[in-house]
């Protein structure tokens, strides 16, 4: 145990996720050895994040204004939406560069065992949104495991009478691995969404 | 296969230990309370990613350890891979397979096969049917891998619908009314996703039964000649009055046994459905693989409740080396381990079941007294005392 406040910040960044003690301690010392110019942006990067961020009054990815960057652009098209999870999400799929539509942040996804039913995500929104009638695809992008296939299969039900097309992100073999390395449940799924060429 | 190495650290009574084997019968032997178990229960735990003898990971590790060690060289058609496994209790178990880790533990499923056959099995015949949809799944996974992955997704699915089905009945229970629509609207979609990993584990179990019936009942005939006929039949909770499934939903296939997984969907599906209203009542799922059974008879009677200690005796083992059969019969020469079986039996039993498997690659026993063991699994000896294993010929 170290005394006051050196300990106070080990403690303070063993609660982060993914930090362990170990690590706590070493960036603690790195911290206390940095030029004081460096901890004075990161505290104030930490003020400001609390102060400044909130969520997009349409798609409830993290934002600074009223509305987020993606939400403003008026290049892409209203006509797709595509469902994540988190907005972490929406980072992974802008990053690909492929995607010209809209999101929409769920804010989780339906897990009963942790109390989350889909009155505690923002689907009422996501409805509300496809009311408007603008859109003519949904793109479901949960995650590929039990509780984002409930999601999905959910989302899929609800959107159903509207008439417009719903579709899901494919999952199956990563790109520039080896078949052989593949675990038989990546494999399986790529034989069930296997394609014609 | 056989195994070559087993080093363990801080697992179970062992601070550190290391053996090796060598194919053929070695047989271990020791005062009880020794820990000859713990070897073939490290054995077991790579096999199968679990215990025989307990259902948490926390009795594995020494006492006042952080995490127990299981390394293992197996030598299979001539190469040998070796399998190192972490046990942390309460954490993720880590893997690594060949020194290389893998992002998954259950990925080294499949390196190593074993059939064990303990004292506890006598539970397969007297327990609950959780002991015998253990054994089946279990058997399940050696034989196809892949079913791992299936059977913790069905549980996974099963915990959710539970715990949604539980909320409401909490609720309207607690007075504040029916649960609301959107609490049904995902009640449908769990049981689409129950009855998908349902059908399939499902499926996997009937084409199982079906194919093992055949080695039971030669198994128990070769145990205990003239002891009457044995047979298992997989009871479930969608078969109409009467309806065997294994009959009524399999068909031979080019590779065994089929079933239509789209069928079972169905059912079950439809079963869900019939039964809504009584899991509304009680609040956990009443249809499902969660809830069958695999029937054990002797002649026309149960075995379970009719069947002597020695009967059941013999049709646990009879359920072990038919296990041991199947999986031969399939190109995959599983390792035998016999754990403390030989004191139980009669005389003229030992030898027969020494006979049986003495054509096995390899034969793991452990036993207190040497002379309990056949003549014909003599091979080499091991003593085992106060935490060191030393061969001794």
């Amino acid at each position: 145990m170290y005394e006051g406040a050196i300990q106070d910040l080990i403690d303070e960044l063993g609660r982060l996720p993914g930090i362990g003690p170990k690590s706590a301690q070493r960036i603690a010392f790195h911290i206390l050895s940095a030029d004081p110019a460096d901890v004075t942006r990161l505290a104030q990067a930490l003020q400001r994040v609390k102060e400044q961020v909130r969520f997009c009054s349409v798609c409830f990815n993290v934002a600074e204004q009223e509305q987020c960057r993606i939400c403003r652009d008026p290049r892409r098209t209203d006509e797709i939406i595509c469902v994540v999870e988190e907005p972490k999400d929406v980072i992974a799929i802008e990053r690909t560069g492929e995607f010209r539509g809209r999101y929409h942040v769920l804010g989780g996804a339906i897990n009963p065992l942790e109390g989350i039913g889909p009155d505690n995500l923002r689907i009422r929104e996501l409805m509300e949104r496809l009311q408007a009638g603008t859109v003519k695809e949904l793109i479901l992008a949960t995650d590929p495991n039990t509780e984002g296939e409930a999601t999905a299969t959910y989302l899929a039900l609800m959107v159903k009478p509207m008439g417009l097309t719903v579709t899901r992100l494919a999952s199956g073999l990563p790109v520039g691995g080896d078949l052989e390395y593949a675990d038989e449940i990546t494999l399986g799924r790529a034989f069930e969404g296997r394609r014609a060429v | 296969m056989f195994v070559r190495h087993l080093n363990l650290v801080d697992f179970r009574s062992y601070p550190q230990v290391a053996v090796d084997f060598e194919p053929g019968p070695s047989v271990l032997v020791g005062p009880n309370g020794q820990g000859k178990t713990n070897l073939l229960e490290a054995l077991g735990y790579v096999a199968s990613l679990s215990s025989h003898r307990v259902g948490t990971d926390a009795p594995l590790v020494r006492a006042g350890a952080q995490r127990a060690i299981v390394r293992t060289a197996i030598v299979h058609g001539g190469r040998e891979l070796t399998v190192e496994l972490e046990i942390v209790p309460g954490k993720a178990n880590r893997a690594r397979l060949n020194r290389s880790p893998v992002s998954r533990p259950r990925e080294i499923l499949g390196a190593l096969r074993q059939v064990l056959f303990a004292p506890e099995d006598l539970a397969l015949v007297r327990g609950d049917p959780a002991e015998r949809r253990r054994f089946l799944d279990d058997l399940l996974v050696a034989r196809y891998p892949r079913f791992a992955g299936v059977r913790s997704d069905y549980e996974r699915v099963l915990k959710q619908r539970n715990a949604l089905l539980r909320t409401a009945y909490l609720a309207r229970k607690a007075g504040r009314g029916t649960p609301g629509a959107a609490d049904l609207r995902t009640l449908e979609v769990w049981d689409a996703h129950l009855a998908r990993y349902g059908a399939e584990l499902l499926a996997g179990r009937l084409e199982l039964v079906s194919a093992l019936s055949p080695h039971v009942e030669k198994a128990y005939d070769a145990v205990s000649p003239g002891g009457g006929r044995a047979r298992i039949e997989y009871r479930c909770g969608l078969a109409d009055d009467g309806e065997d499934m294994t009959t009524s939903l399999v068909s031979a296939g080019s590779d065994g046994p089929r079933v239509d997984r789209d069928v079972l969907a169905a059912r079950l599906l439809a079963a869900l459905a019939r039964s809504r209203p009584a899991e509304e009542e009680r609040g956990v799922t009443l249809v499902g693989p969660h809830r069958d059974d695999l029937l054990l008879r002797l002649g026309d009677l149960p075995a379970k409740g009719y069947a002597s200690h020695g009967e059941s005796w013999s049709f646990a083992l009879a359920l072990r080396l038919a296990s041991y059969d199947l999986l031969r019969s399939e190109g995959i020469e599983p390792v035998l381990a016999l754990d403390d079986v030989f004191a139980e039996l009669d005389a003229t039993r030992r030898e027969r079941l020494g006979e049986l498997v003495s054509g096995a690659t390899q034969v793991l026993i452990t036993c207190a007294v040497a002379a309990d063991v056949p003549e014909a699994l003599r091979g080499a000896r091991y003593d085992v005392a106060e935490g060191t294993v030393r061969r001794v010929c």
